[in-house]
């Protein structure tokens, strides 16, 4: 005669629903984070709101210490990301000066140099090198690269007179020409 | 003896006073330098390390800053070493980086009991919401018939259509099952 066999104990049905739904909510993370990765960049057309870019001595606009991109309503910004790290941005420094030159004195159009994740010793080093005198300041906390979900830098950003977002470069302009082609049209 | 003599002339009063003056002058400004030196000695590789591994790299994607190679790194290293020989504490430095670069560059979360209490705190109460859900579901109520039910019971059998999404037997299929049973029951009645 044998002795019949004990009822199985499986494990209790609130720790497996724990794992599951420790498992889905991972799941639900990655999902979100994969999703927020692939988005991209913003893209033209969006409308750009307020943020604030507090501006190195030295390169302030107008006397003021932090500019507000809503003050800037009327004029065509371009937002340049950089980094004093960041070998590609240094082939398109001389270039962006160069326009910044020849665009300021229309009083139509502003650059913001961003400057990301860097130091602001080595940061100064780089604005004196390549001659940069527009407004520059630091990206604190990554908040405005995060706001505009830049995938690197180099990255230029064209807004038009409406805050509009019209044109992103990724990646560094090779000549002056590539842009005007970007603001000319924007001036119109 | 002549150096005696010499000490308790005049002169030489006047003399050891101004050596001893001069010596006292020497060891003050020797310690002086002394301490300058050590306020300004630069910190060593592991005093920087220390602070870098409990950051990340903001550019690299999973990478401490005790071990990033790139040349953004190597500058952030450079700070946490001037901020060090400033005098400036660990924790100093830290809020420096997370002012700067965000939260993110810290490898744990700045506020511990609120990082790992949420999250628990909703897995429980998401558990226990699906096992509430989970025992409804797998042990449904017996409800008794409802009036339209008791109402369909008391009309006549032909009129009774038959319910084939609920599933629920209907009064014209129990009295041809019914029927059915009794038919068998008398044939094999019979056959004995």
């Amino acid at each position: 005669m044998t002795a019949s066999p004990a009822p199985r104990r499986g494990v209790p049905i609130w720790i497996q629903i724990t794992v599951w739904a420790f498992l889905v909510g991972l799941l639900a993370i990655v999902g979100v984070g994969l999703n927020r990765a692939q988005q991209g960049t913003v893209q033209p057309g969006h409308s750009i709101d307020e943020f604030t870019l507090p501006l190195f001595s030295g390169y302030e606009l107008d006397g003021k210490t932090e500019v507000k991109i809503t003050d800037l309503r009327g004029k065509v910004i371009v937002i340049n990301f950089w980094a004093s790290w960041c070998k590609p941005c240094e082939q398109e420094a001389a270039e962006l000066q160069a326009a910044w030159e020849e665009y300021a004195p229309t009083g139509q159009v502003i650059f913001l140099g961003v400057d990301y994740v860097d130091t602001e010793p080595e940061a100064r080093v780089y604005l004196k090198k390549f001659g940069i005198d527009f407004p520059n300041g630091p990206d604190l906390a990554t908040r405005i690269s995060q706001y505009f979900r830049i995938a690197g830098v180099p990255e230029t950003y064209f807004v038009d007179k409406d805050g509009i977002l019209q044109y992103v470069r990724i990646g560094p302009f090779t000549s002056i020409d590539q842009i005007r082609e970007q603001i000319d049209p924007l001036l119109k | 003896m002549k150096l005696l003599r010499i000490t308790n002339s005049p002169n030489a009063s006047l003399r050891d006073k101004l050596l001893f003056a001069g010596f006292i002058a020497f060891t003050l400004t020797f310690t002086l330098h002394l301490t300058t030196f050590a306020q300004g000695t630069p910190p060593t590789d592991d005093e920087v390390n220390k602070i870098a591994k409990q950051l990340y790299c903001p550019v690299c994607e999973s990478t401490p800053l005790d071990v990033c190679p790139t040349e953004a790194c190597r500058q952030w290293r450079d700070v946490i070493r001037t901020m060090l020989s400033e005098g400036r504490s660990e924790a100093e430095i830290k809020q420096h980086f997370v002012e700067q670069y965000g939260v993110r560059v810290l490898n744990e979360p700045p506020n511990r009991l609120v990082s790992y209490l949420v999250p628990g705190i909703a897995i429980l109460l998401g558990a226990f919401t699906l096992l509430r859900g989970f025992q409804a579901w797998k042990k449904p109520g017996v409800k008794g018939p409802t009036s339209i039910q008791k109402e369909r019971v008391a009309k006549s059998p032909s009129e009774e259509p038959s319910d084939v999404l609920t599933g629920e037997a209907q009064p014209a299929q129990d009295q041809y099952i019914a029927r059915m049973e009794e038919e068998l029951r008398k044939r094999n009645e019979s056959s004995h």
